[in-house]
């Protein structure tokens, strides 16, 4: 359950630029294909075909229901079965091809399945139907899940850098970076626990941007800490989105998805509602 | 180059026309599908490629298992011993089990501390996937990690009070000798197949999630079935006049095996008592579950790779 407020939460913490507008279905079905559909330099790095994701989501189980074996039993012989077990169909169909060089935004509302695609793409969620191909290993930008809040930042440095997939040489070399980079100085020594949000999040960030991806997947790792940091972090996406070949960027600053992208998903109820130049989706995202 | 165009105009319609024009694109390119189950062997060299995560996560884990309790890494060591007091209150002296047995202190004790690290790996193991849900869908990495990091830190728990238990066994009065040198290969052995059944679970635990809640029943059936309070010998055969192979097939139980093995390591006086002194049986299934879990667990587990994130 854990899994799934925070899952939640994420999804509620990215409002559409314009909140004051509802965005409503567009009358158009069939988005404008404005993008040169082969250009010269264009090789695919990935190619989502059809695909529908299927998440499980369980229901809450009272306090009481958990834990004890002989609850454990008499419900399973009351209800024969799961307790509360739901299916959401988050992404339903959705086909494009991204090329090397591309940086994809991708827009919608609360709960469009804009996440949930991110991470279908980075090969963490199992298409329920259809495919997705890539060129080498995309990854997520975040690292979050495998800290730990009682481990000092030293300690979650490395074992953040492992998560990630490095070796010890590689941990090594960076460590120093990534303490110099989110500028705790001597916190590193303490509890992450014992941290000020912003501080918090800037280790985070230190952390999972350490290392270098092909095709890297960004959902809403931006804007944290304060104003210095901000404009140190974009500096640092910046030159990742150069050195990688393919970026996807989910935002709820559409300003900043219109500055760096070159095209722009929108994403409605998990089905691709316009796809193409950034000014164009955004004026009809924000029309609704 | 048509066939393609083709394809990203369908794609942008939201509709597809034709067959799989897509997939052809994909191999065209040498794009791998995101999610593939790589090759069994490629996988375990996935998996080694991992190690220093699994060390580190395990560690991890176990440095912030007691930091919110004052004692903190203190209870590594109390809790083995609180549970052997209370084993022995209880069995021992209140029950009066141990009137067969001539050391029923290191009996009990061995059996206890044996049979507590095989029933906290599978209980741990049940939860690795299904309590890390998040970081599945967050980051890359070969999913036996968990269970592997788990069985680890069950192990590196063992240490501490595989020590407790050597200093109980000897103030009762059963001073080290030669054979103790025989203790990391029981344990060892004994490690092998915690890790297949920490897979196995593991998996299983991801795809029912009641299994949480049923295995304390599985474990508590499991540990009377193991002769942990009592001699299997003793009381089937002796006590309750089943025939031979019953007690046989009992001691063929893992977890039996382990326990048994250890007692004749640890308790001299224990193996002529009851006359399976060498046990042969015993040194076969020993080594047969390690191997047979620890192969059928790897498997078992890499079956189900690419499903694990949808929870």
């Amino acid at each position: 359950m854990a899994e799934l407020t925070k899952e939640l939460s994420q999804v509620k913490g990215d409002k559409p630029a314009d909140p004051g507008k509802d965005v409503r279905v567009h009358p158009n079905p069939e988005p404008p294909g404005k993008r040169p559909l082969d250009v010269p330099t264009g090789t695919p790095t990935v190619i989502v075909d059809d695909l529908h994701i299927v998440y499980r989501v369980y229901g809450a189980a009272s306090e009481a229901e958990k834990g004890n074996a002989v609850n454990a039993l008499t419900r399973i012989l009351r209800r024969q079965g799961r307790p509360q077990m739901k299916e959401v169909h988050a992404v339903k169909g959705v086909t494009f091809v991204a090329y090397h060089g591309d940086a994809i935004g991708i827009v919608g509302r609360n709960g469009s399945g804009k996440s949930t695609l991110l991470r279908a793409i980075a090969g963490l969620l199992p298409p329920h139907k259809g495919a997705v191909y890539t060129d080498g290993q995309p990854s997520l930008l975040g690292v979050n899940a495998a800290l730990m809040r009682e481990l000092t930042g030293e300690r979650n440095i490395v074992l953040g850098c492992y998560a990630m997939g490095m070796t010890p040489a590689e941990v090594k070399e960076k460590y120093q970076e990534i303490v110099d980079f989110s500028g705790i100085d001597e916190f590193v020594q303490l509890p992450m626990s014992t941290y000020s949000s912003g501080m918090g999040a800037r280790l985070r960030f230190a952390i999972s941007s350490a290392k270098t991806h092909d095709v890297l997947l960004i959902d809403e790792a931006l804007a944290t800490g304060d104003r210095e940091f901000r404009k140190k972090s974009e500096e640092r996406i910046r030159q990742i989105r150069e050195s990688a070949g393919t970026v996807f960027l989910v935002a709820h600053d559409l300003r900043v998805i219109e500055q760096t992208c070159n095209r722009v998903i929108w994403l409605h109820k998990g089905k691709i509602k316009m796809d193409g130049d950034p000014k164009e989706v955004i004026a009809a995202y924000n029309k609704g | 180059m048509s066939q393609p165009e083709s394809a990203v105009a369908d794609a942008q319609a939201g509709g597809r026309s034709g067959q799989e024009p897509l997939a052809k694109l994909a191999k065209r390119y040498g794009l791998r599908r995101a999610i593939a189950r790589p090759r069994f062997p490629v996988y375990l060299r996935l998996l080694w490629q991992r190690r220093h995560f699994i060390l580190t996560y395990a560690t991890s884990r176990n440095v912030t298992k007691y930091s919110s309790s004052a004692l903190g890494q203190l209870w590594q060591v109390l809790t083995p011993l609180l549970n052997a007091g209370i084993y022995f209150v209880m069995f021992g002296v209140i029950l009066g089990g141990g009137k067969d047995i001539d050391n029923y202190p290191a009996f009990l004790l061995t059996g206890m501390f044996i049979f507590t690290y095989t029933q906290r790996t599978v209980t741990a193991g049940a939860k690795s996937i299904s309590g890390n849900l998040s970081m599945i869908r967050a980051l890359h990495f070969p999913r036996a990690s968990l269970p592997l990091a788990y069985t680890i830190q069950e192990l590196q728990q063992l240490a501490i009070s595989m020590g407790v238990l050597l200093v109980l066994v000897a103030a009762t009065g059963e001073w080290p000798t030669w054979y103790w040198l025989m203790i990391p290969v029981v344990l060892l052995l004994q490690t092998l197949f915690n890790v297949g059944a920490g897979l196995v679970v593991a998996r299983m635990g991801a795809q029912m999630r009641d299994l949480n809640q049923l295995l304390p029943f599985i474990t508590r059936t499991w540990l009377y079935a193991s002769g942990v309070f009592f001699s299997i010998q003793a009381k089937v055969v002796g006590a309750a006049g089943l025939p031979q192979w019953v007690a046989d097939l009992m001691y063929l139980n893992p977890a039996a095996s382990y326990i048994e093995w250890m007692r004749e390591i640890l308790i001299p006086s224990y193996n002529t008592a009851y006359g399976h002194h060498p046990p042969t049986m015993v040194l076969v299934s020993c080594v047969f579950w390690a191997v047979f879990a620890l192969g059928f667990g790897f498997w078992y587990f890499w079956r189900s790779e690419e499903r694990y994130g949808r929870g």
